[in-house]
């Protein structure tokens, strides 16, 4: 009894020790941001290897998301006979949710598990203390390149993920089942607002690559520097990228979306 | 400031160092002169990497000064520290080369980041350094196509890309096979001697250092145990420096790790 | 794969991240026509507007030329204050009638705009006189029951 008292009283204290940790690395992160921004080759780089290399997955998810909400959402407007209605259901769920949140899962998964692998490998040969002991900081040449790509990353990428998404749901919709292709679009950009639901969704996955991208970066850098220390850290950036993502994005939408309509 | 020789490179006093509850060094007193070679021995886990991770500022000591070229490296700013480390070289056990970039950028890496050199000059310069390490073939390969001796080497490259005056070498000869060892051994030889580095190696590899070191010195529970010049090594009939040159298996250094006796444990409590 | 490579496939990412922004604002949602915050405002007071949001559309003659801004409650009258955002394009004389509308029989409400003959036009802030409240469904229900009751007893004799 005592003693699980006490295994819990040590899991709290070590998960707030780690946040306190996480705190002024992301603190630390913040400082060489400046010099790291300037480097534009390698941000270049980091883009290529989040970015580009995640298009692929986002774009043919997006594509069946799409495809699949037209499918289910025409099967619940027809029974009230506004299947017109299509369009919208479909832009805003992509806009303001499904795209940054979906998004934001799939970079998890694809590009920040790697880059944790990568800093966590890198950590692990020495190639980080011998880059401390060439005077380069590793945090500002490893670090803020790979954090940065994410916050850059995101926000383009959910765009495209959204976008593809209501090109599937224009496929199903208009040129499989059959809905007028100008209801389709005229109804979407009536209700969909540039401001309110376009610009917020895509703060939100500036949001979420700033987290994720922060989250990678942090478990790459102090994970245990064995076999299994680098997998769990791998499968922590994952669970704790997701959960964050899903949690900030219940926040921001209460914040965003509370008191209209 | 603590008191300083004009001709010390490297001057520790009354150094100690623990992680958490584990002692590691206790109370060390060295000097290193400008231009020696000096080899630091002792058992694993003896505290001599740490030893180097000190005088590069990568660790900071609980107490005791740590001078290097006449700073104070504990309590220098991190501006003042890099400023510091740009005339440190370090090699590292198994050469940390950046397995993202091939030979030839690993080199020039030191020069991209800390000169703003053209292109053209740091590709003399990387060449020069590949070739004084016999591997200005190898500049297009990637770290994974090397051999051990060859990564090693590259590392050595990179390590003294920038001429620096003190170079740290951590167990230099680990794994590797006697004609790398050779190799590497008269590569720092050579090194130290055109460049006018100091030279602190850390190694198990009794003959190489024999060969090479102009001052050994021998760790032992967190203090110098000897600091002797290497024809001393061979005659001496310390029983720690016996056990570490015959390799004998018991002695000073314990076979066991701490244990409740034997016969005890077998029969039950 | 060099340094040049690199820069092209990600300015291609960049530019296809982009291209999707703009599809988003003008495909998807209607930049073109309706950027909030330009146009004029009008004010309409109404006893009731039912359902309205903000945003609900304004239209006149069917078609949509602006947008709900605000709804507010005056609090010594207890009318509903309703700010209407007119897209700059489209004008409306002083005497022009403003009514809450729904589409369709149980579609969204949105305001109707019916113009007058009056030479002089609405300008930024200013008040459309005549309005027409939302139908409360319960209260065309009660009226029609009422009705209907008000009719039965001078049959039945």
């Amino acid at each position: 009894m005592i003693a699980s008292i006490e295994a819990l009283g040590h899991f709290i204290t070590s998960r707030v020790e780690r946040l306190g940790l996480a705190a002024r690395f992301s603190g630390a992160i913040l400082l060489v941001l400046w010099v790291s921004i300037r480097r534009t080759s390698l941000i270049i780089r980091e883009l290529y290897f989040s970015g580009v290399r995640s298009l692929s997955i986002i774009a043919v998810s997006g594509l069946f998301v799409g495809m699949v909400l037209a499918v289910q959402g025409y099967e619940v407007l027809q029974r009230y006979g506004s299947a017109e209605s299509l369009g919208v259901i479909v832009a805003l769920s992509l806009v303001r949710e499904l795209g940054p949140v979906v998004t934001a899962l799939l970079f998890a998964g694809r590009a920040s598990s790697a880059v944790t692998a990568e800093i966590a490998l890198m950590r692990a040969t020495e190639q980080l203390a011998a880059m401390d002991m060439m005077a380069v900081d590793p945090l500002s040449r490893v670090g803020a390149p790979r954090f940065l790509a994410a916050i850059l990353s995101m926000p383009l990428l959910a765009a495209i993920f959204t976008s593809a998404g209501i090109c599937g749901a224009w496929i199903i919709g208009v040129k499989l089942i059959g809905i007028d292709d100008g209801a389709f679009w005229s109804q979407m950009q009536a209700n969909v607002d540039v401001r309110i639901d376009v610009l917020n969704g895509l703060l939100k996955s500036i949001v979420f690559g700033t987290a994720v991208g922060l989250i990678s970066v942090f478990e790459g850098y102090f994970a245990v520097p064995t076999t299994e220390g680098i997998a769990s850290a791998t499968t922590r950036t994952v669970v704790i990228s997701s959960l964050s993502v899903l949690l900030l994005d219940l926040v921001l939408t209460v914040m965003m979306f509370r008191g209209l309509s | 400031m603590a008191s300083h020789e004009p001709s010390a490179m490297i001057t520790m006093k009354g150094v100690r160092f623990s992680y958490a509850d584990r002692q590691i060094l206790n109370g060390i007193d060295l000097t290193v002169a400008k231009g020696e070679i000096v080899a630091v021995m002792g058992g694993s886990g003896g505290g001599k990497t740490t030893l180097l991770g000190l005088i590069a500022g990568r660790l900071k000591p609980q107490s005791g000064s740590v001078i290097v070229d006449g700073l104070d490296v504990p309590h220098l700013k991190k501006a003042e520290l890099y400023g510091l480390r740009r005339r440190i070289g370090m090699l590292f056990q198994f050469g940390a080369l950046f397995t993202d970039l091939n030979v030839f950028d690993n080199v020039a890496f030191p020069y991209r980041e800390q000169t703003d050199l053209p292109e053209a000059m740091i590709r003399t310069l990387v060449l020069m350094k590949l070739e004084a390490v016999g591997l200005r073939g190898a500049q297009a390969l990637m770290p994974a196509e090397l051999s051990g001796g060859m990564a090693r080497r590259v590392a050595l490259a990179r390590a003294v890309a920038l001429d620096p005056s003190v170079m740290l070498y951590d167990e230099p000869f680990t794994g590797l096979d006697p004609i790398s060892v050779g190799i590497i051994g008269r590569l720092i030889k050579r090194l130290n001697r055109a460049l006018g580095m100091t030279s602190i190696i850390v190694t198990h590899d009794l003959n190489e250092t024999l060969r090479l070191a102009d001052r050994v010195i021998v760790l032992s529970g967190g203090q110098v145990h000897r600091d002797m010049v290497p024809e001393d090594i061979r005659a001496t009939d310390d029983p720690f420096i016996r056990q570490f040159a015959d390799g004998l298996p018991d002695g000073p250094v314990p076979f066991h790790y701490p244990v409740m006796d034997y016969v005890t444990e077998l029969m039950g409590p | 794969m060099n340094r040049s490579r690199f820069d092209f496939v990600v300015g291609l990412f960049v530019a296809i991240g982009l291209l999707a922004m703009v599809f988003m604002a003008l495909k998807v949602g209607n930049l073109a026509s309706f950027d909030s915050g330009s146009g004029y405002v009008l004010e309409a007071r109404f006893d009731n507007i039912g359902g309205l949001k903000v945003r609900a559309p304004v239209k006149s003659a069917g078609v949509v030329v602006g947008r709900v801004d605000s709804v507010g409650l005056d609090k010594e009258t207890f009318e509903a204050i309703v700010r209407l955002r007119i897209t700059s394009d489209y004008r409306f004389s002083k005497d022009t009638i403003a009514s809450i509308l729904t589409s369709g029989l149980l579609g969204e409400q949105y305001v109707g705009l019916e113009s007058g003959g009056d030479p002089v036009y609405l300008a930024q802030g200013d008040r459309v006189g005549k309005t027409q409240s939302a139908m409360i469904l319960e209260k065309l229900i009660s009226q029609f029951l009422f009705s209907k009751a008000a009719e039965t007893p001078a049959k039945a004799p």
